[in-house]
């Protein structure tokens, strides 16, 4: 089973963040990069699945030129190549913008050969947290598609058999191939890169496209910060000499059981 | 007008998070271009949801129930929303994972844009949650139908004047192609591995985070669970290690949580363990580190290591009760 994992390059934020001087974006100076968990998930998901079937696994990034160090990372981990779709202002793109360039590079790898029979993604993008890819990349190719999926396996002929956490259980979907599946954390552990993954990925074979002007464009107006809320902690204590302290909060709040 | 697509739990009653939809899309009815109410309930319509919907204000239910629709399938559901949705004006849903993948199907099929997690609405546009939380995107959408979902808890439900909502029954066929994703079964949970809603549900839940220091290391915390009868919630750390399963996760890839008190152990406060806890009335924090943003953020605090000081706290409480 030939695979395409969509993932995306996001700033690794854990702490406080601070606006860039045009007021639409985040200041990504100081800060690292890595993938959304949702995609790392997926690209583990793919790995697993390609291993099983004889299959390859190719990652595609809508991105920066930076972005390929989140495509040599899966290489690390165990994909075989990359796709490096640039866009030097990614944010420019509103995700009907994203869906279609993503689609019109499946459709010339096709072309030229190359068939993809699953296309995963993340559920949503940990900095944009759209929710839309997924689907509209699913309807530009005409396939069917799943969202919040935490694990799927081969069930003979060209059909998977994907399950997610449903409202009232875990739901279990028989989806025929090609098709488009959004991958929710849960499911797997993503593993780490090896020795030999790490020389893999400094030598990625990365196929390289530019993306044209965004046409939908981002509907953007700009980005707020929530207000600075002054916060007056309480310190109890130091140590276990605290615990008749805490003791006290926990029994006004009253959630000690009798 | 707006229409909101109405999730109802196993007994029928109007989920938590869609009371908070239709209050949003009620309070905010000039902006959303809204000022008649519609709901939308696929499946059962209970005799108690019906008195719910009535006292959140909806003038009309779509009352949506066919073989095609009985088990759930994302394209079915969303066509059969579109069948009825308003030409101009909002559709919209909590932003439960199948109030997004539907609004984002019913965004596709009629043309529309979508804002996914929105907080606010007035003049200027929509505002909406990003960064899982750490900062708002003000937008605006355009088009002539505004498709959006409510982030969690962005919205108190309110209750006000009940009306007598006029109910229009649907029986929808679905195209055959709709009908390719359907659920073609479900597995009720029988272990606790995959179940959220203890967590969910908690009035206190006792956070563990990378300073519990390994897999053997949760007696502490567990016992003080239990005396408090609440819920155990960890970081993705914790997760990511595979100490714990990630059904007990919290933050933005996990659960959020809205407990009278959360006690976090040994968790450093990211940003994204943060987006989980947004909804805890009051914080407690037990960290080595007087400086972690967790104990910066928290309500109370004691600073130590959390073995020894969770351990103190249980046998506080053992010997309280005598
Ligand atoms: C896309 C994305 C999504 C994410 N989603 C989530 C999510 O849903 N939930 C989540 O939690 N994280 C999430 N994260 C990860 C997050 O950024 C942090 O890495 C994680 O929350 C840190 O976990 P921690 O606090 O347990 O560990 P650390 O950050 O390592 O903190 C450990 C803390 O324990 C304290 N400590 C150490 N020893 C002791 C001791 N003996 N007694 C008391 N205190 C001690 C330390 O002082 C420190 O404050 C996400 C990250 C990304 C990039």
């Amino acid at each position: 089973m030939d695979i395409l994992v969509c993932i995306k390059r996001i700033p690794d934020i854990a702490g406080q963040i601070t606006l860039d001087g045009s007021g639409t974006d985040i200041d990504d100076a100081g800060l690292g990069h890595t993938t959304s968990a949702h995609e790392e998930c997926a690209v583990e998901l793919a790995i697993q699945t390609a291993a099983a079937t004889g299959g390859k696994v190719t990652v595609l990034t809508l991105g920066p030129a930076e972005a390929v160090e989140q495509l040599r990372a899966a290489v690390g981990v165990g994909a075989n190549d990359g796709i490096l779709i640039e866009a030097e202002d990614s944010g420019a793109f509103g995700t009907e913008d994203i869906a279609q360039v993503i689609g019109d590079v499946i459709r010339d790898r096709t072309e030229g050969g190359q068939n993809f029979d699953l296309v995963l993604l993340g559920n949503d993008a940990a900095d944009t947290g759209d929710f839309q890819v997924p689907i509209r990349l699913a309807y530009d190719l005409g396939y069917p598609v799943l969202t919040s999926i935490s694990t799927f396996s081969p069930a003979g002929g060209p059909v998977i058999e994907a399950r997610g956490i449903g409202p009232s259980g875990t739901e279990i979907f028989s989806l025929e191939l090609p098709a488009v599946v959004a991958v929710q954390e849960g499911g797997v552990d993503p593993r780490y890169p090896s020795i030999t993954g790490r020389m893999k990925a400094k030598k990625a074979r990365i196929a390289e496209y530019v993306a044209p002007e965004p046409g939908a464009g981002n509907p953007r107006i700009g980005l707020e910060l929530p207000p600075d809320t002054a916060n007056e902690v309480t310190i109890l204590g130091e140590g276990p000499d605290a615990a008749g302290a805490l003791v006290d909060v926990l029994e006004e709040i009253g959630v000690i059981r009798s | 007008m707006s229409l909101v697509f109405v999730e109802t739990d196993e007994s029928g009653e109007v989920a938590l998070t869609s009371a908070e939809a239709l209050t949003f899309a009620r309070t905010n009815a000039d902006v959303l271009a809204g000022s008649v109410l519609e709901a939308a309930v696929i499946g059962t319509l209970t005799e108690s949801a019906h008195n719910q919907l009535a006292v959140l204000g909806v003038d009309r239910i779509h009352h949506l129930e066919s073989a095609d629709l009985e088990a759930y399938s994302a394209t079915a559901w969303a066509q059969a929303l579109v069948d009825i949705a308003p030409e101009t004006g909002t559709v919209l849903a909590s932003g439960t994972p199948r109030g997004m993948e539907l609004m984002a199907h019913v965004a596709v099929r009629t043309g529309e844009r979508m804002a996914a997690n929105v907080v606010a609405a007035d003049e200027e546009g929509l505002l909406r949650q990003v960064l899982g939380g750490a900062a708002f995107e003000r937008l605006q959408l355009g088009g002539d139908l505004q498709v959006l979902t409510l982030a969690g808890h962005a919205c108190k439900p309110e209750e006000t004047t009940p009306t007598t909502p006029e109910i229009l029954t649907h029986s929808p066929e679905s195209a055959a192609e709709d009908l390719r994703t359907r659920v073609v079964r479900t597995e009720v949970e029988t272990d606790a591995d995959n179940d959220t809603s203890g967590l969910t549900q908690a009035r206190a839940v006792v956070g563990a985070g990378r300073g519990v220091g390994s897999e053997n290391g949760f007696g502490e915390v567990l016992e003080l669970v239990d005396h408090l009868g609440g819920a155990l919630g960890v970081s993705r750390v914790v997760t990511g290690l595979g100490w714990r399963p990630h059904s007990e996760q919290v933050g933005q890839t996990g659960s959020r949580i809205t407990p009278d008190v959360y006690i976090a152990c040994g968790i450093s406060g990211a940003i994204q363990h943060m987006a989980g806890i947004e909804g805890a009335k009051t914080l407690i924090a037990i960290n080595t580190d007087e400086e972690s943003t967790m104990v910066q953020r928290a309500d109370y605090a004691i600073i130590g290591d959390l073995h020894e000081v969770v351990g103190a706290v249980n046998e506080e409480i053992r010997s309280r009760r005598g």
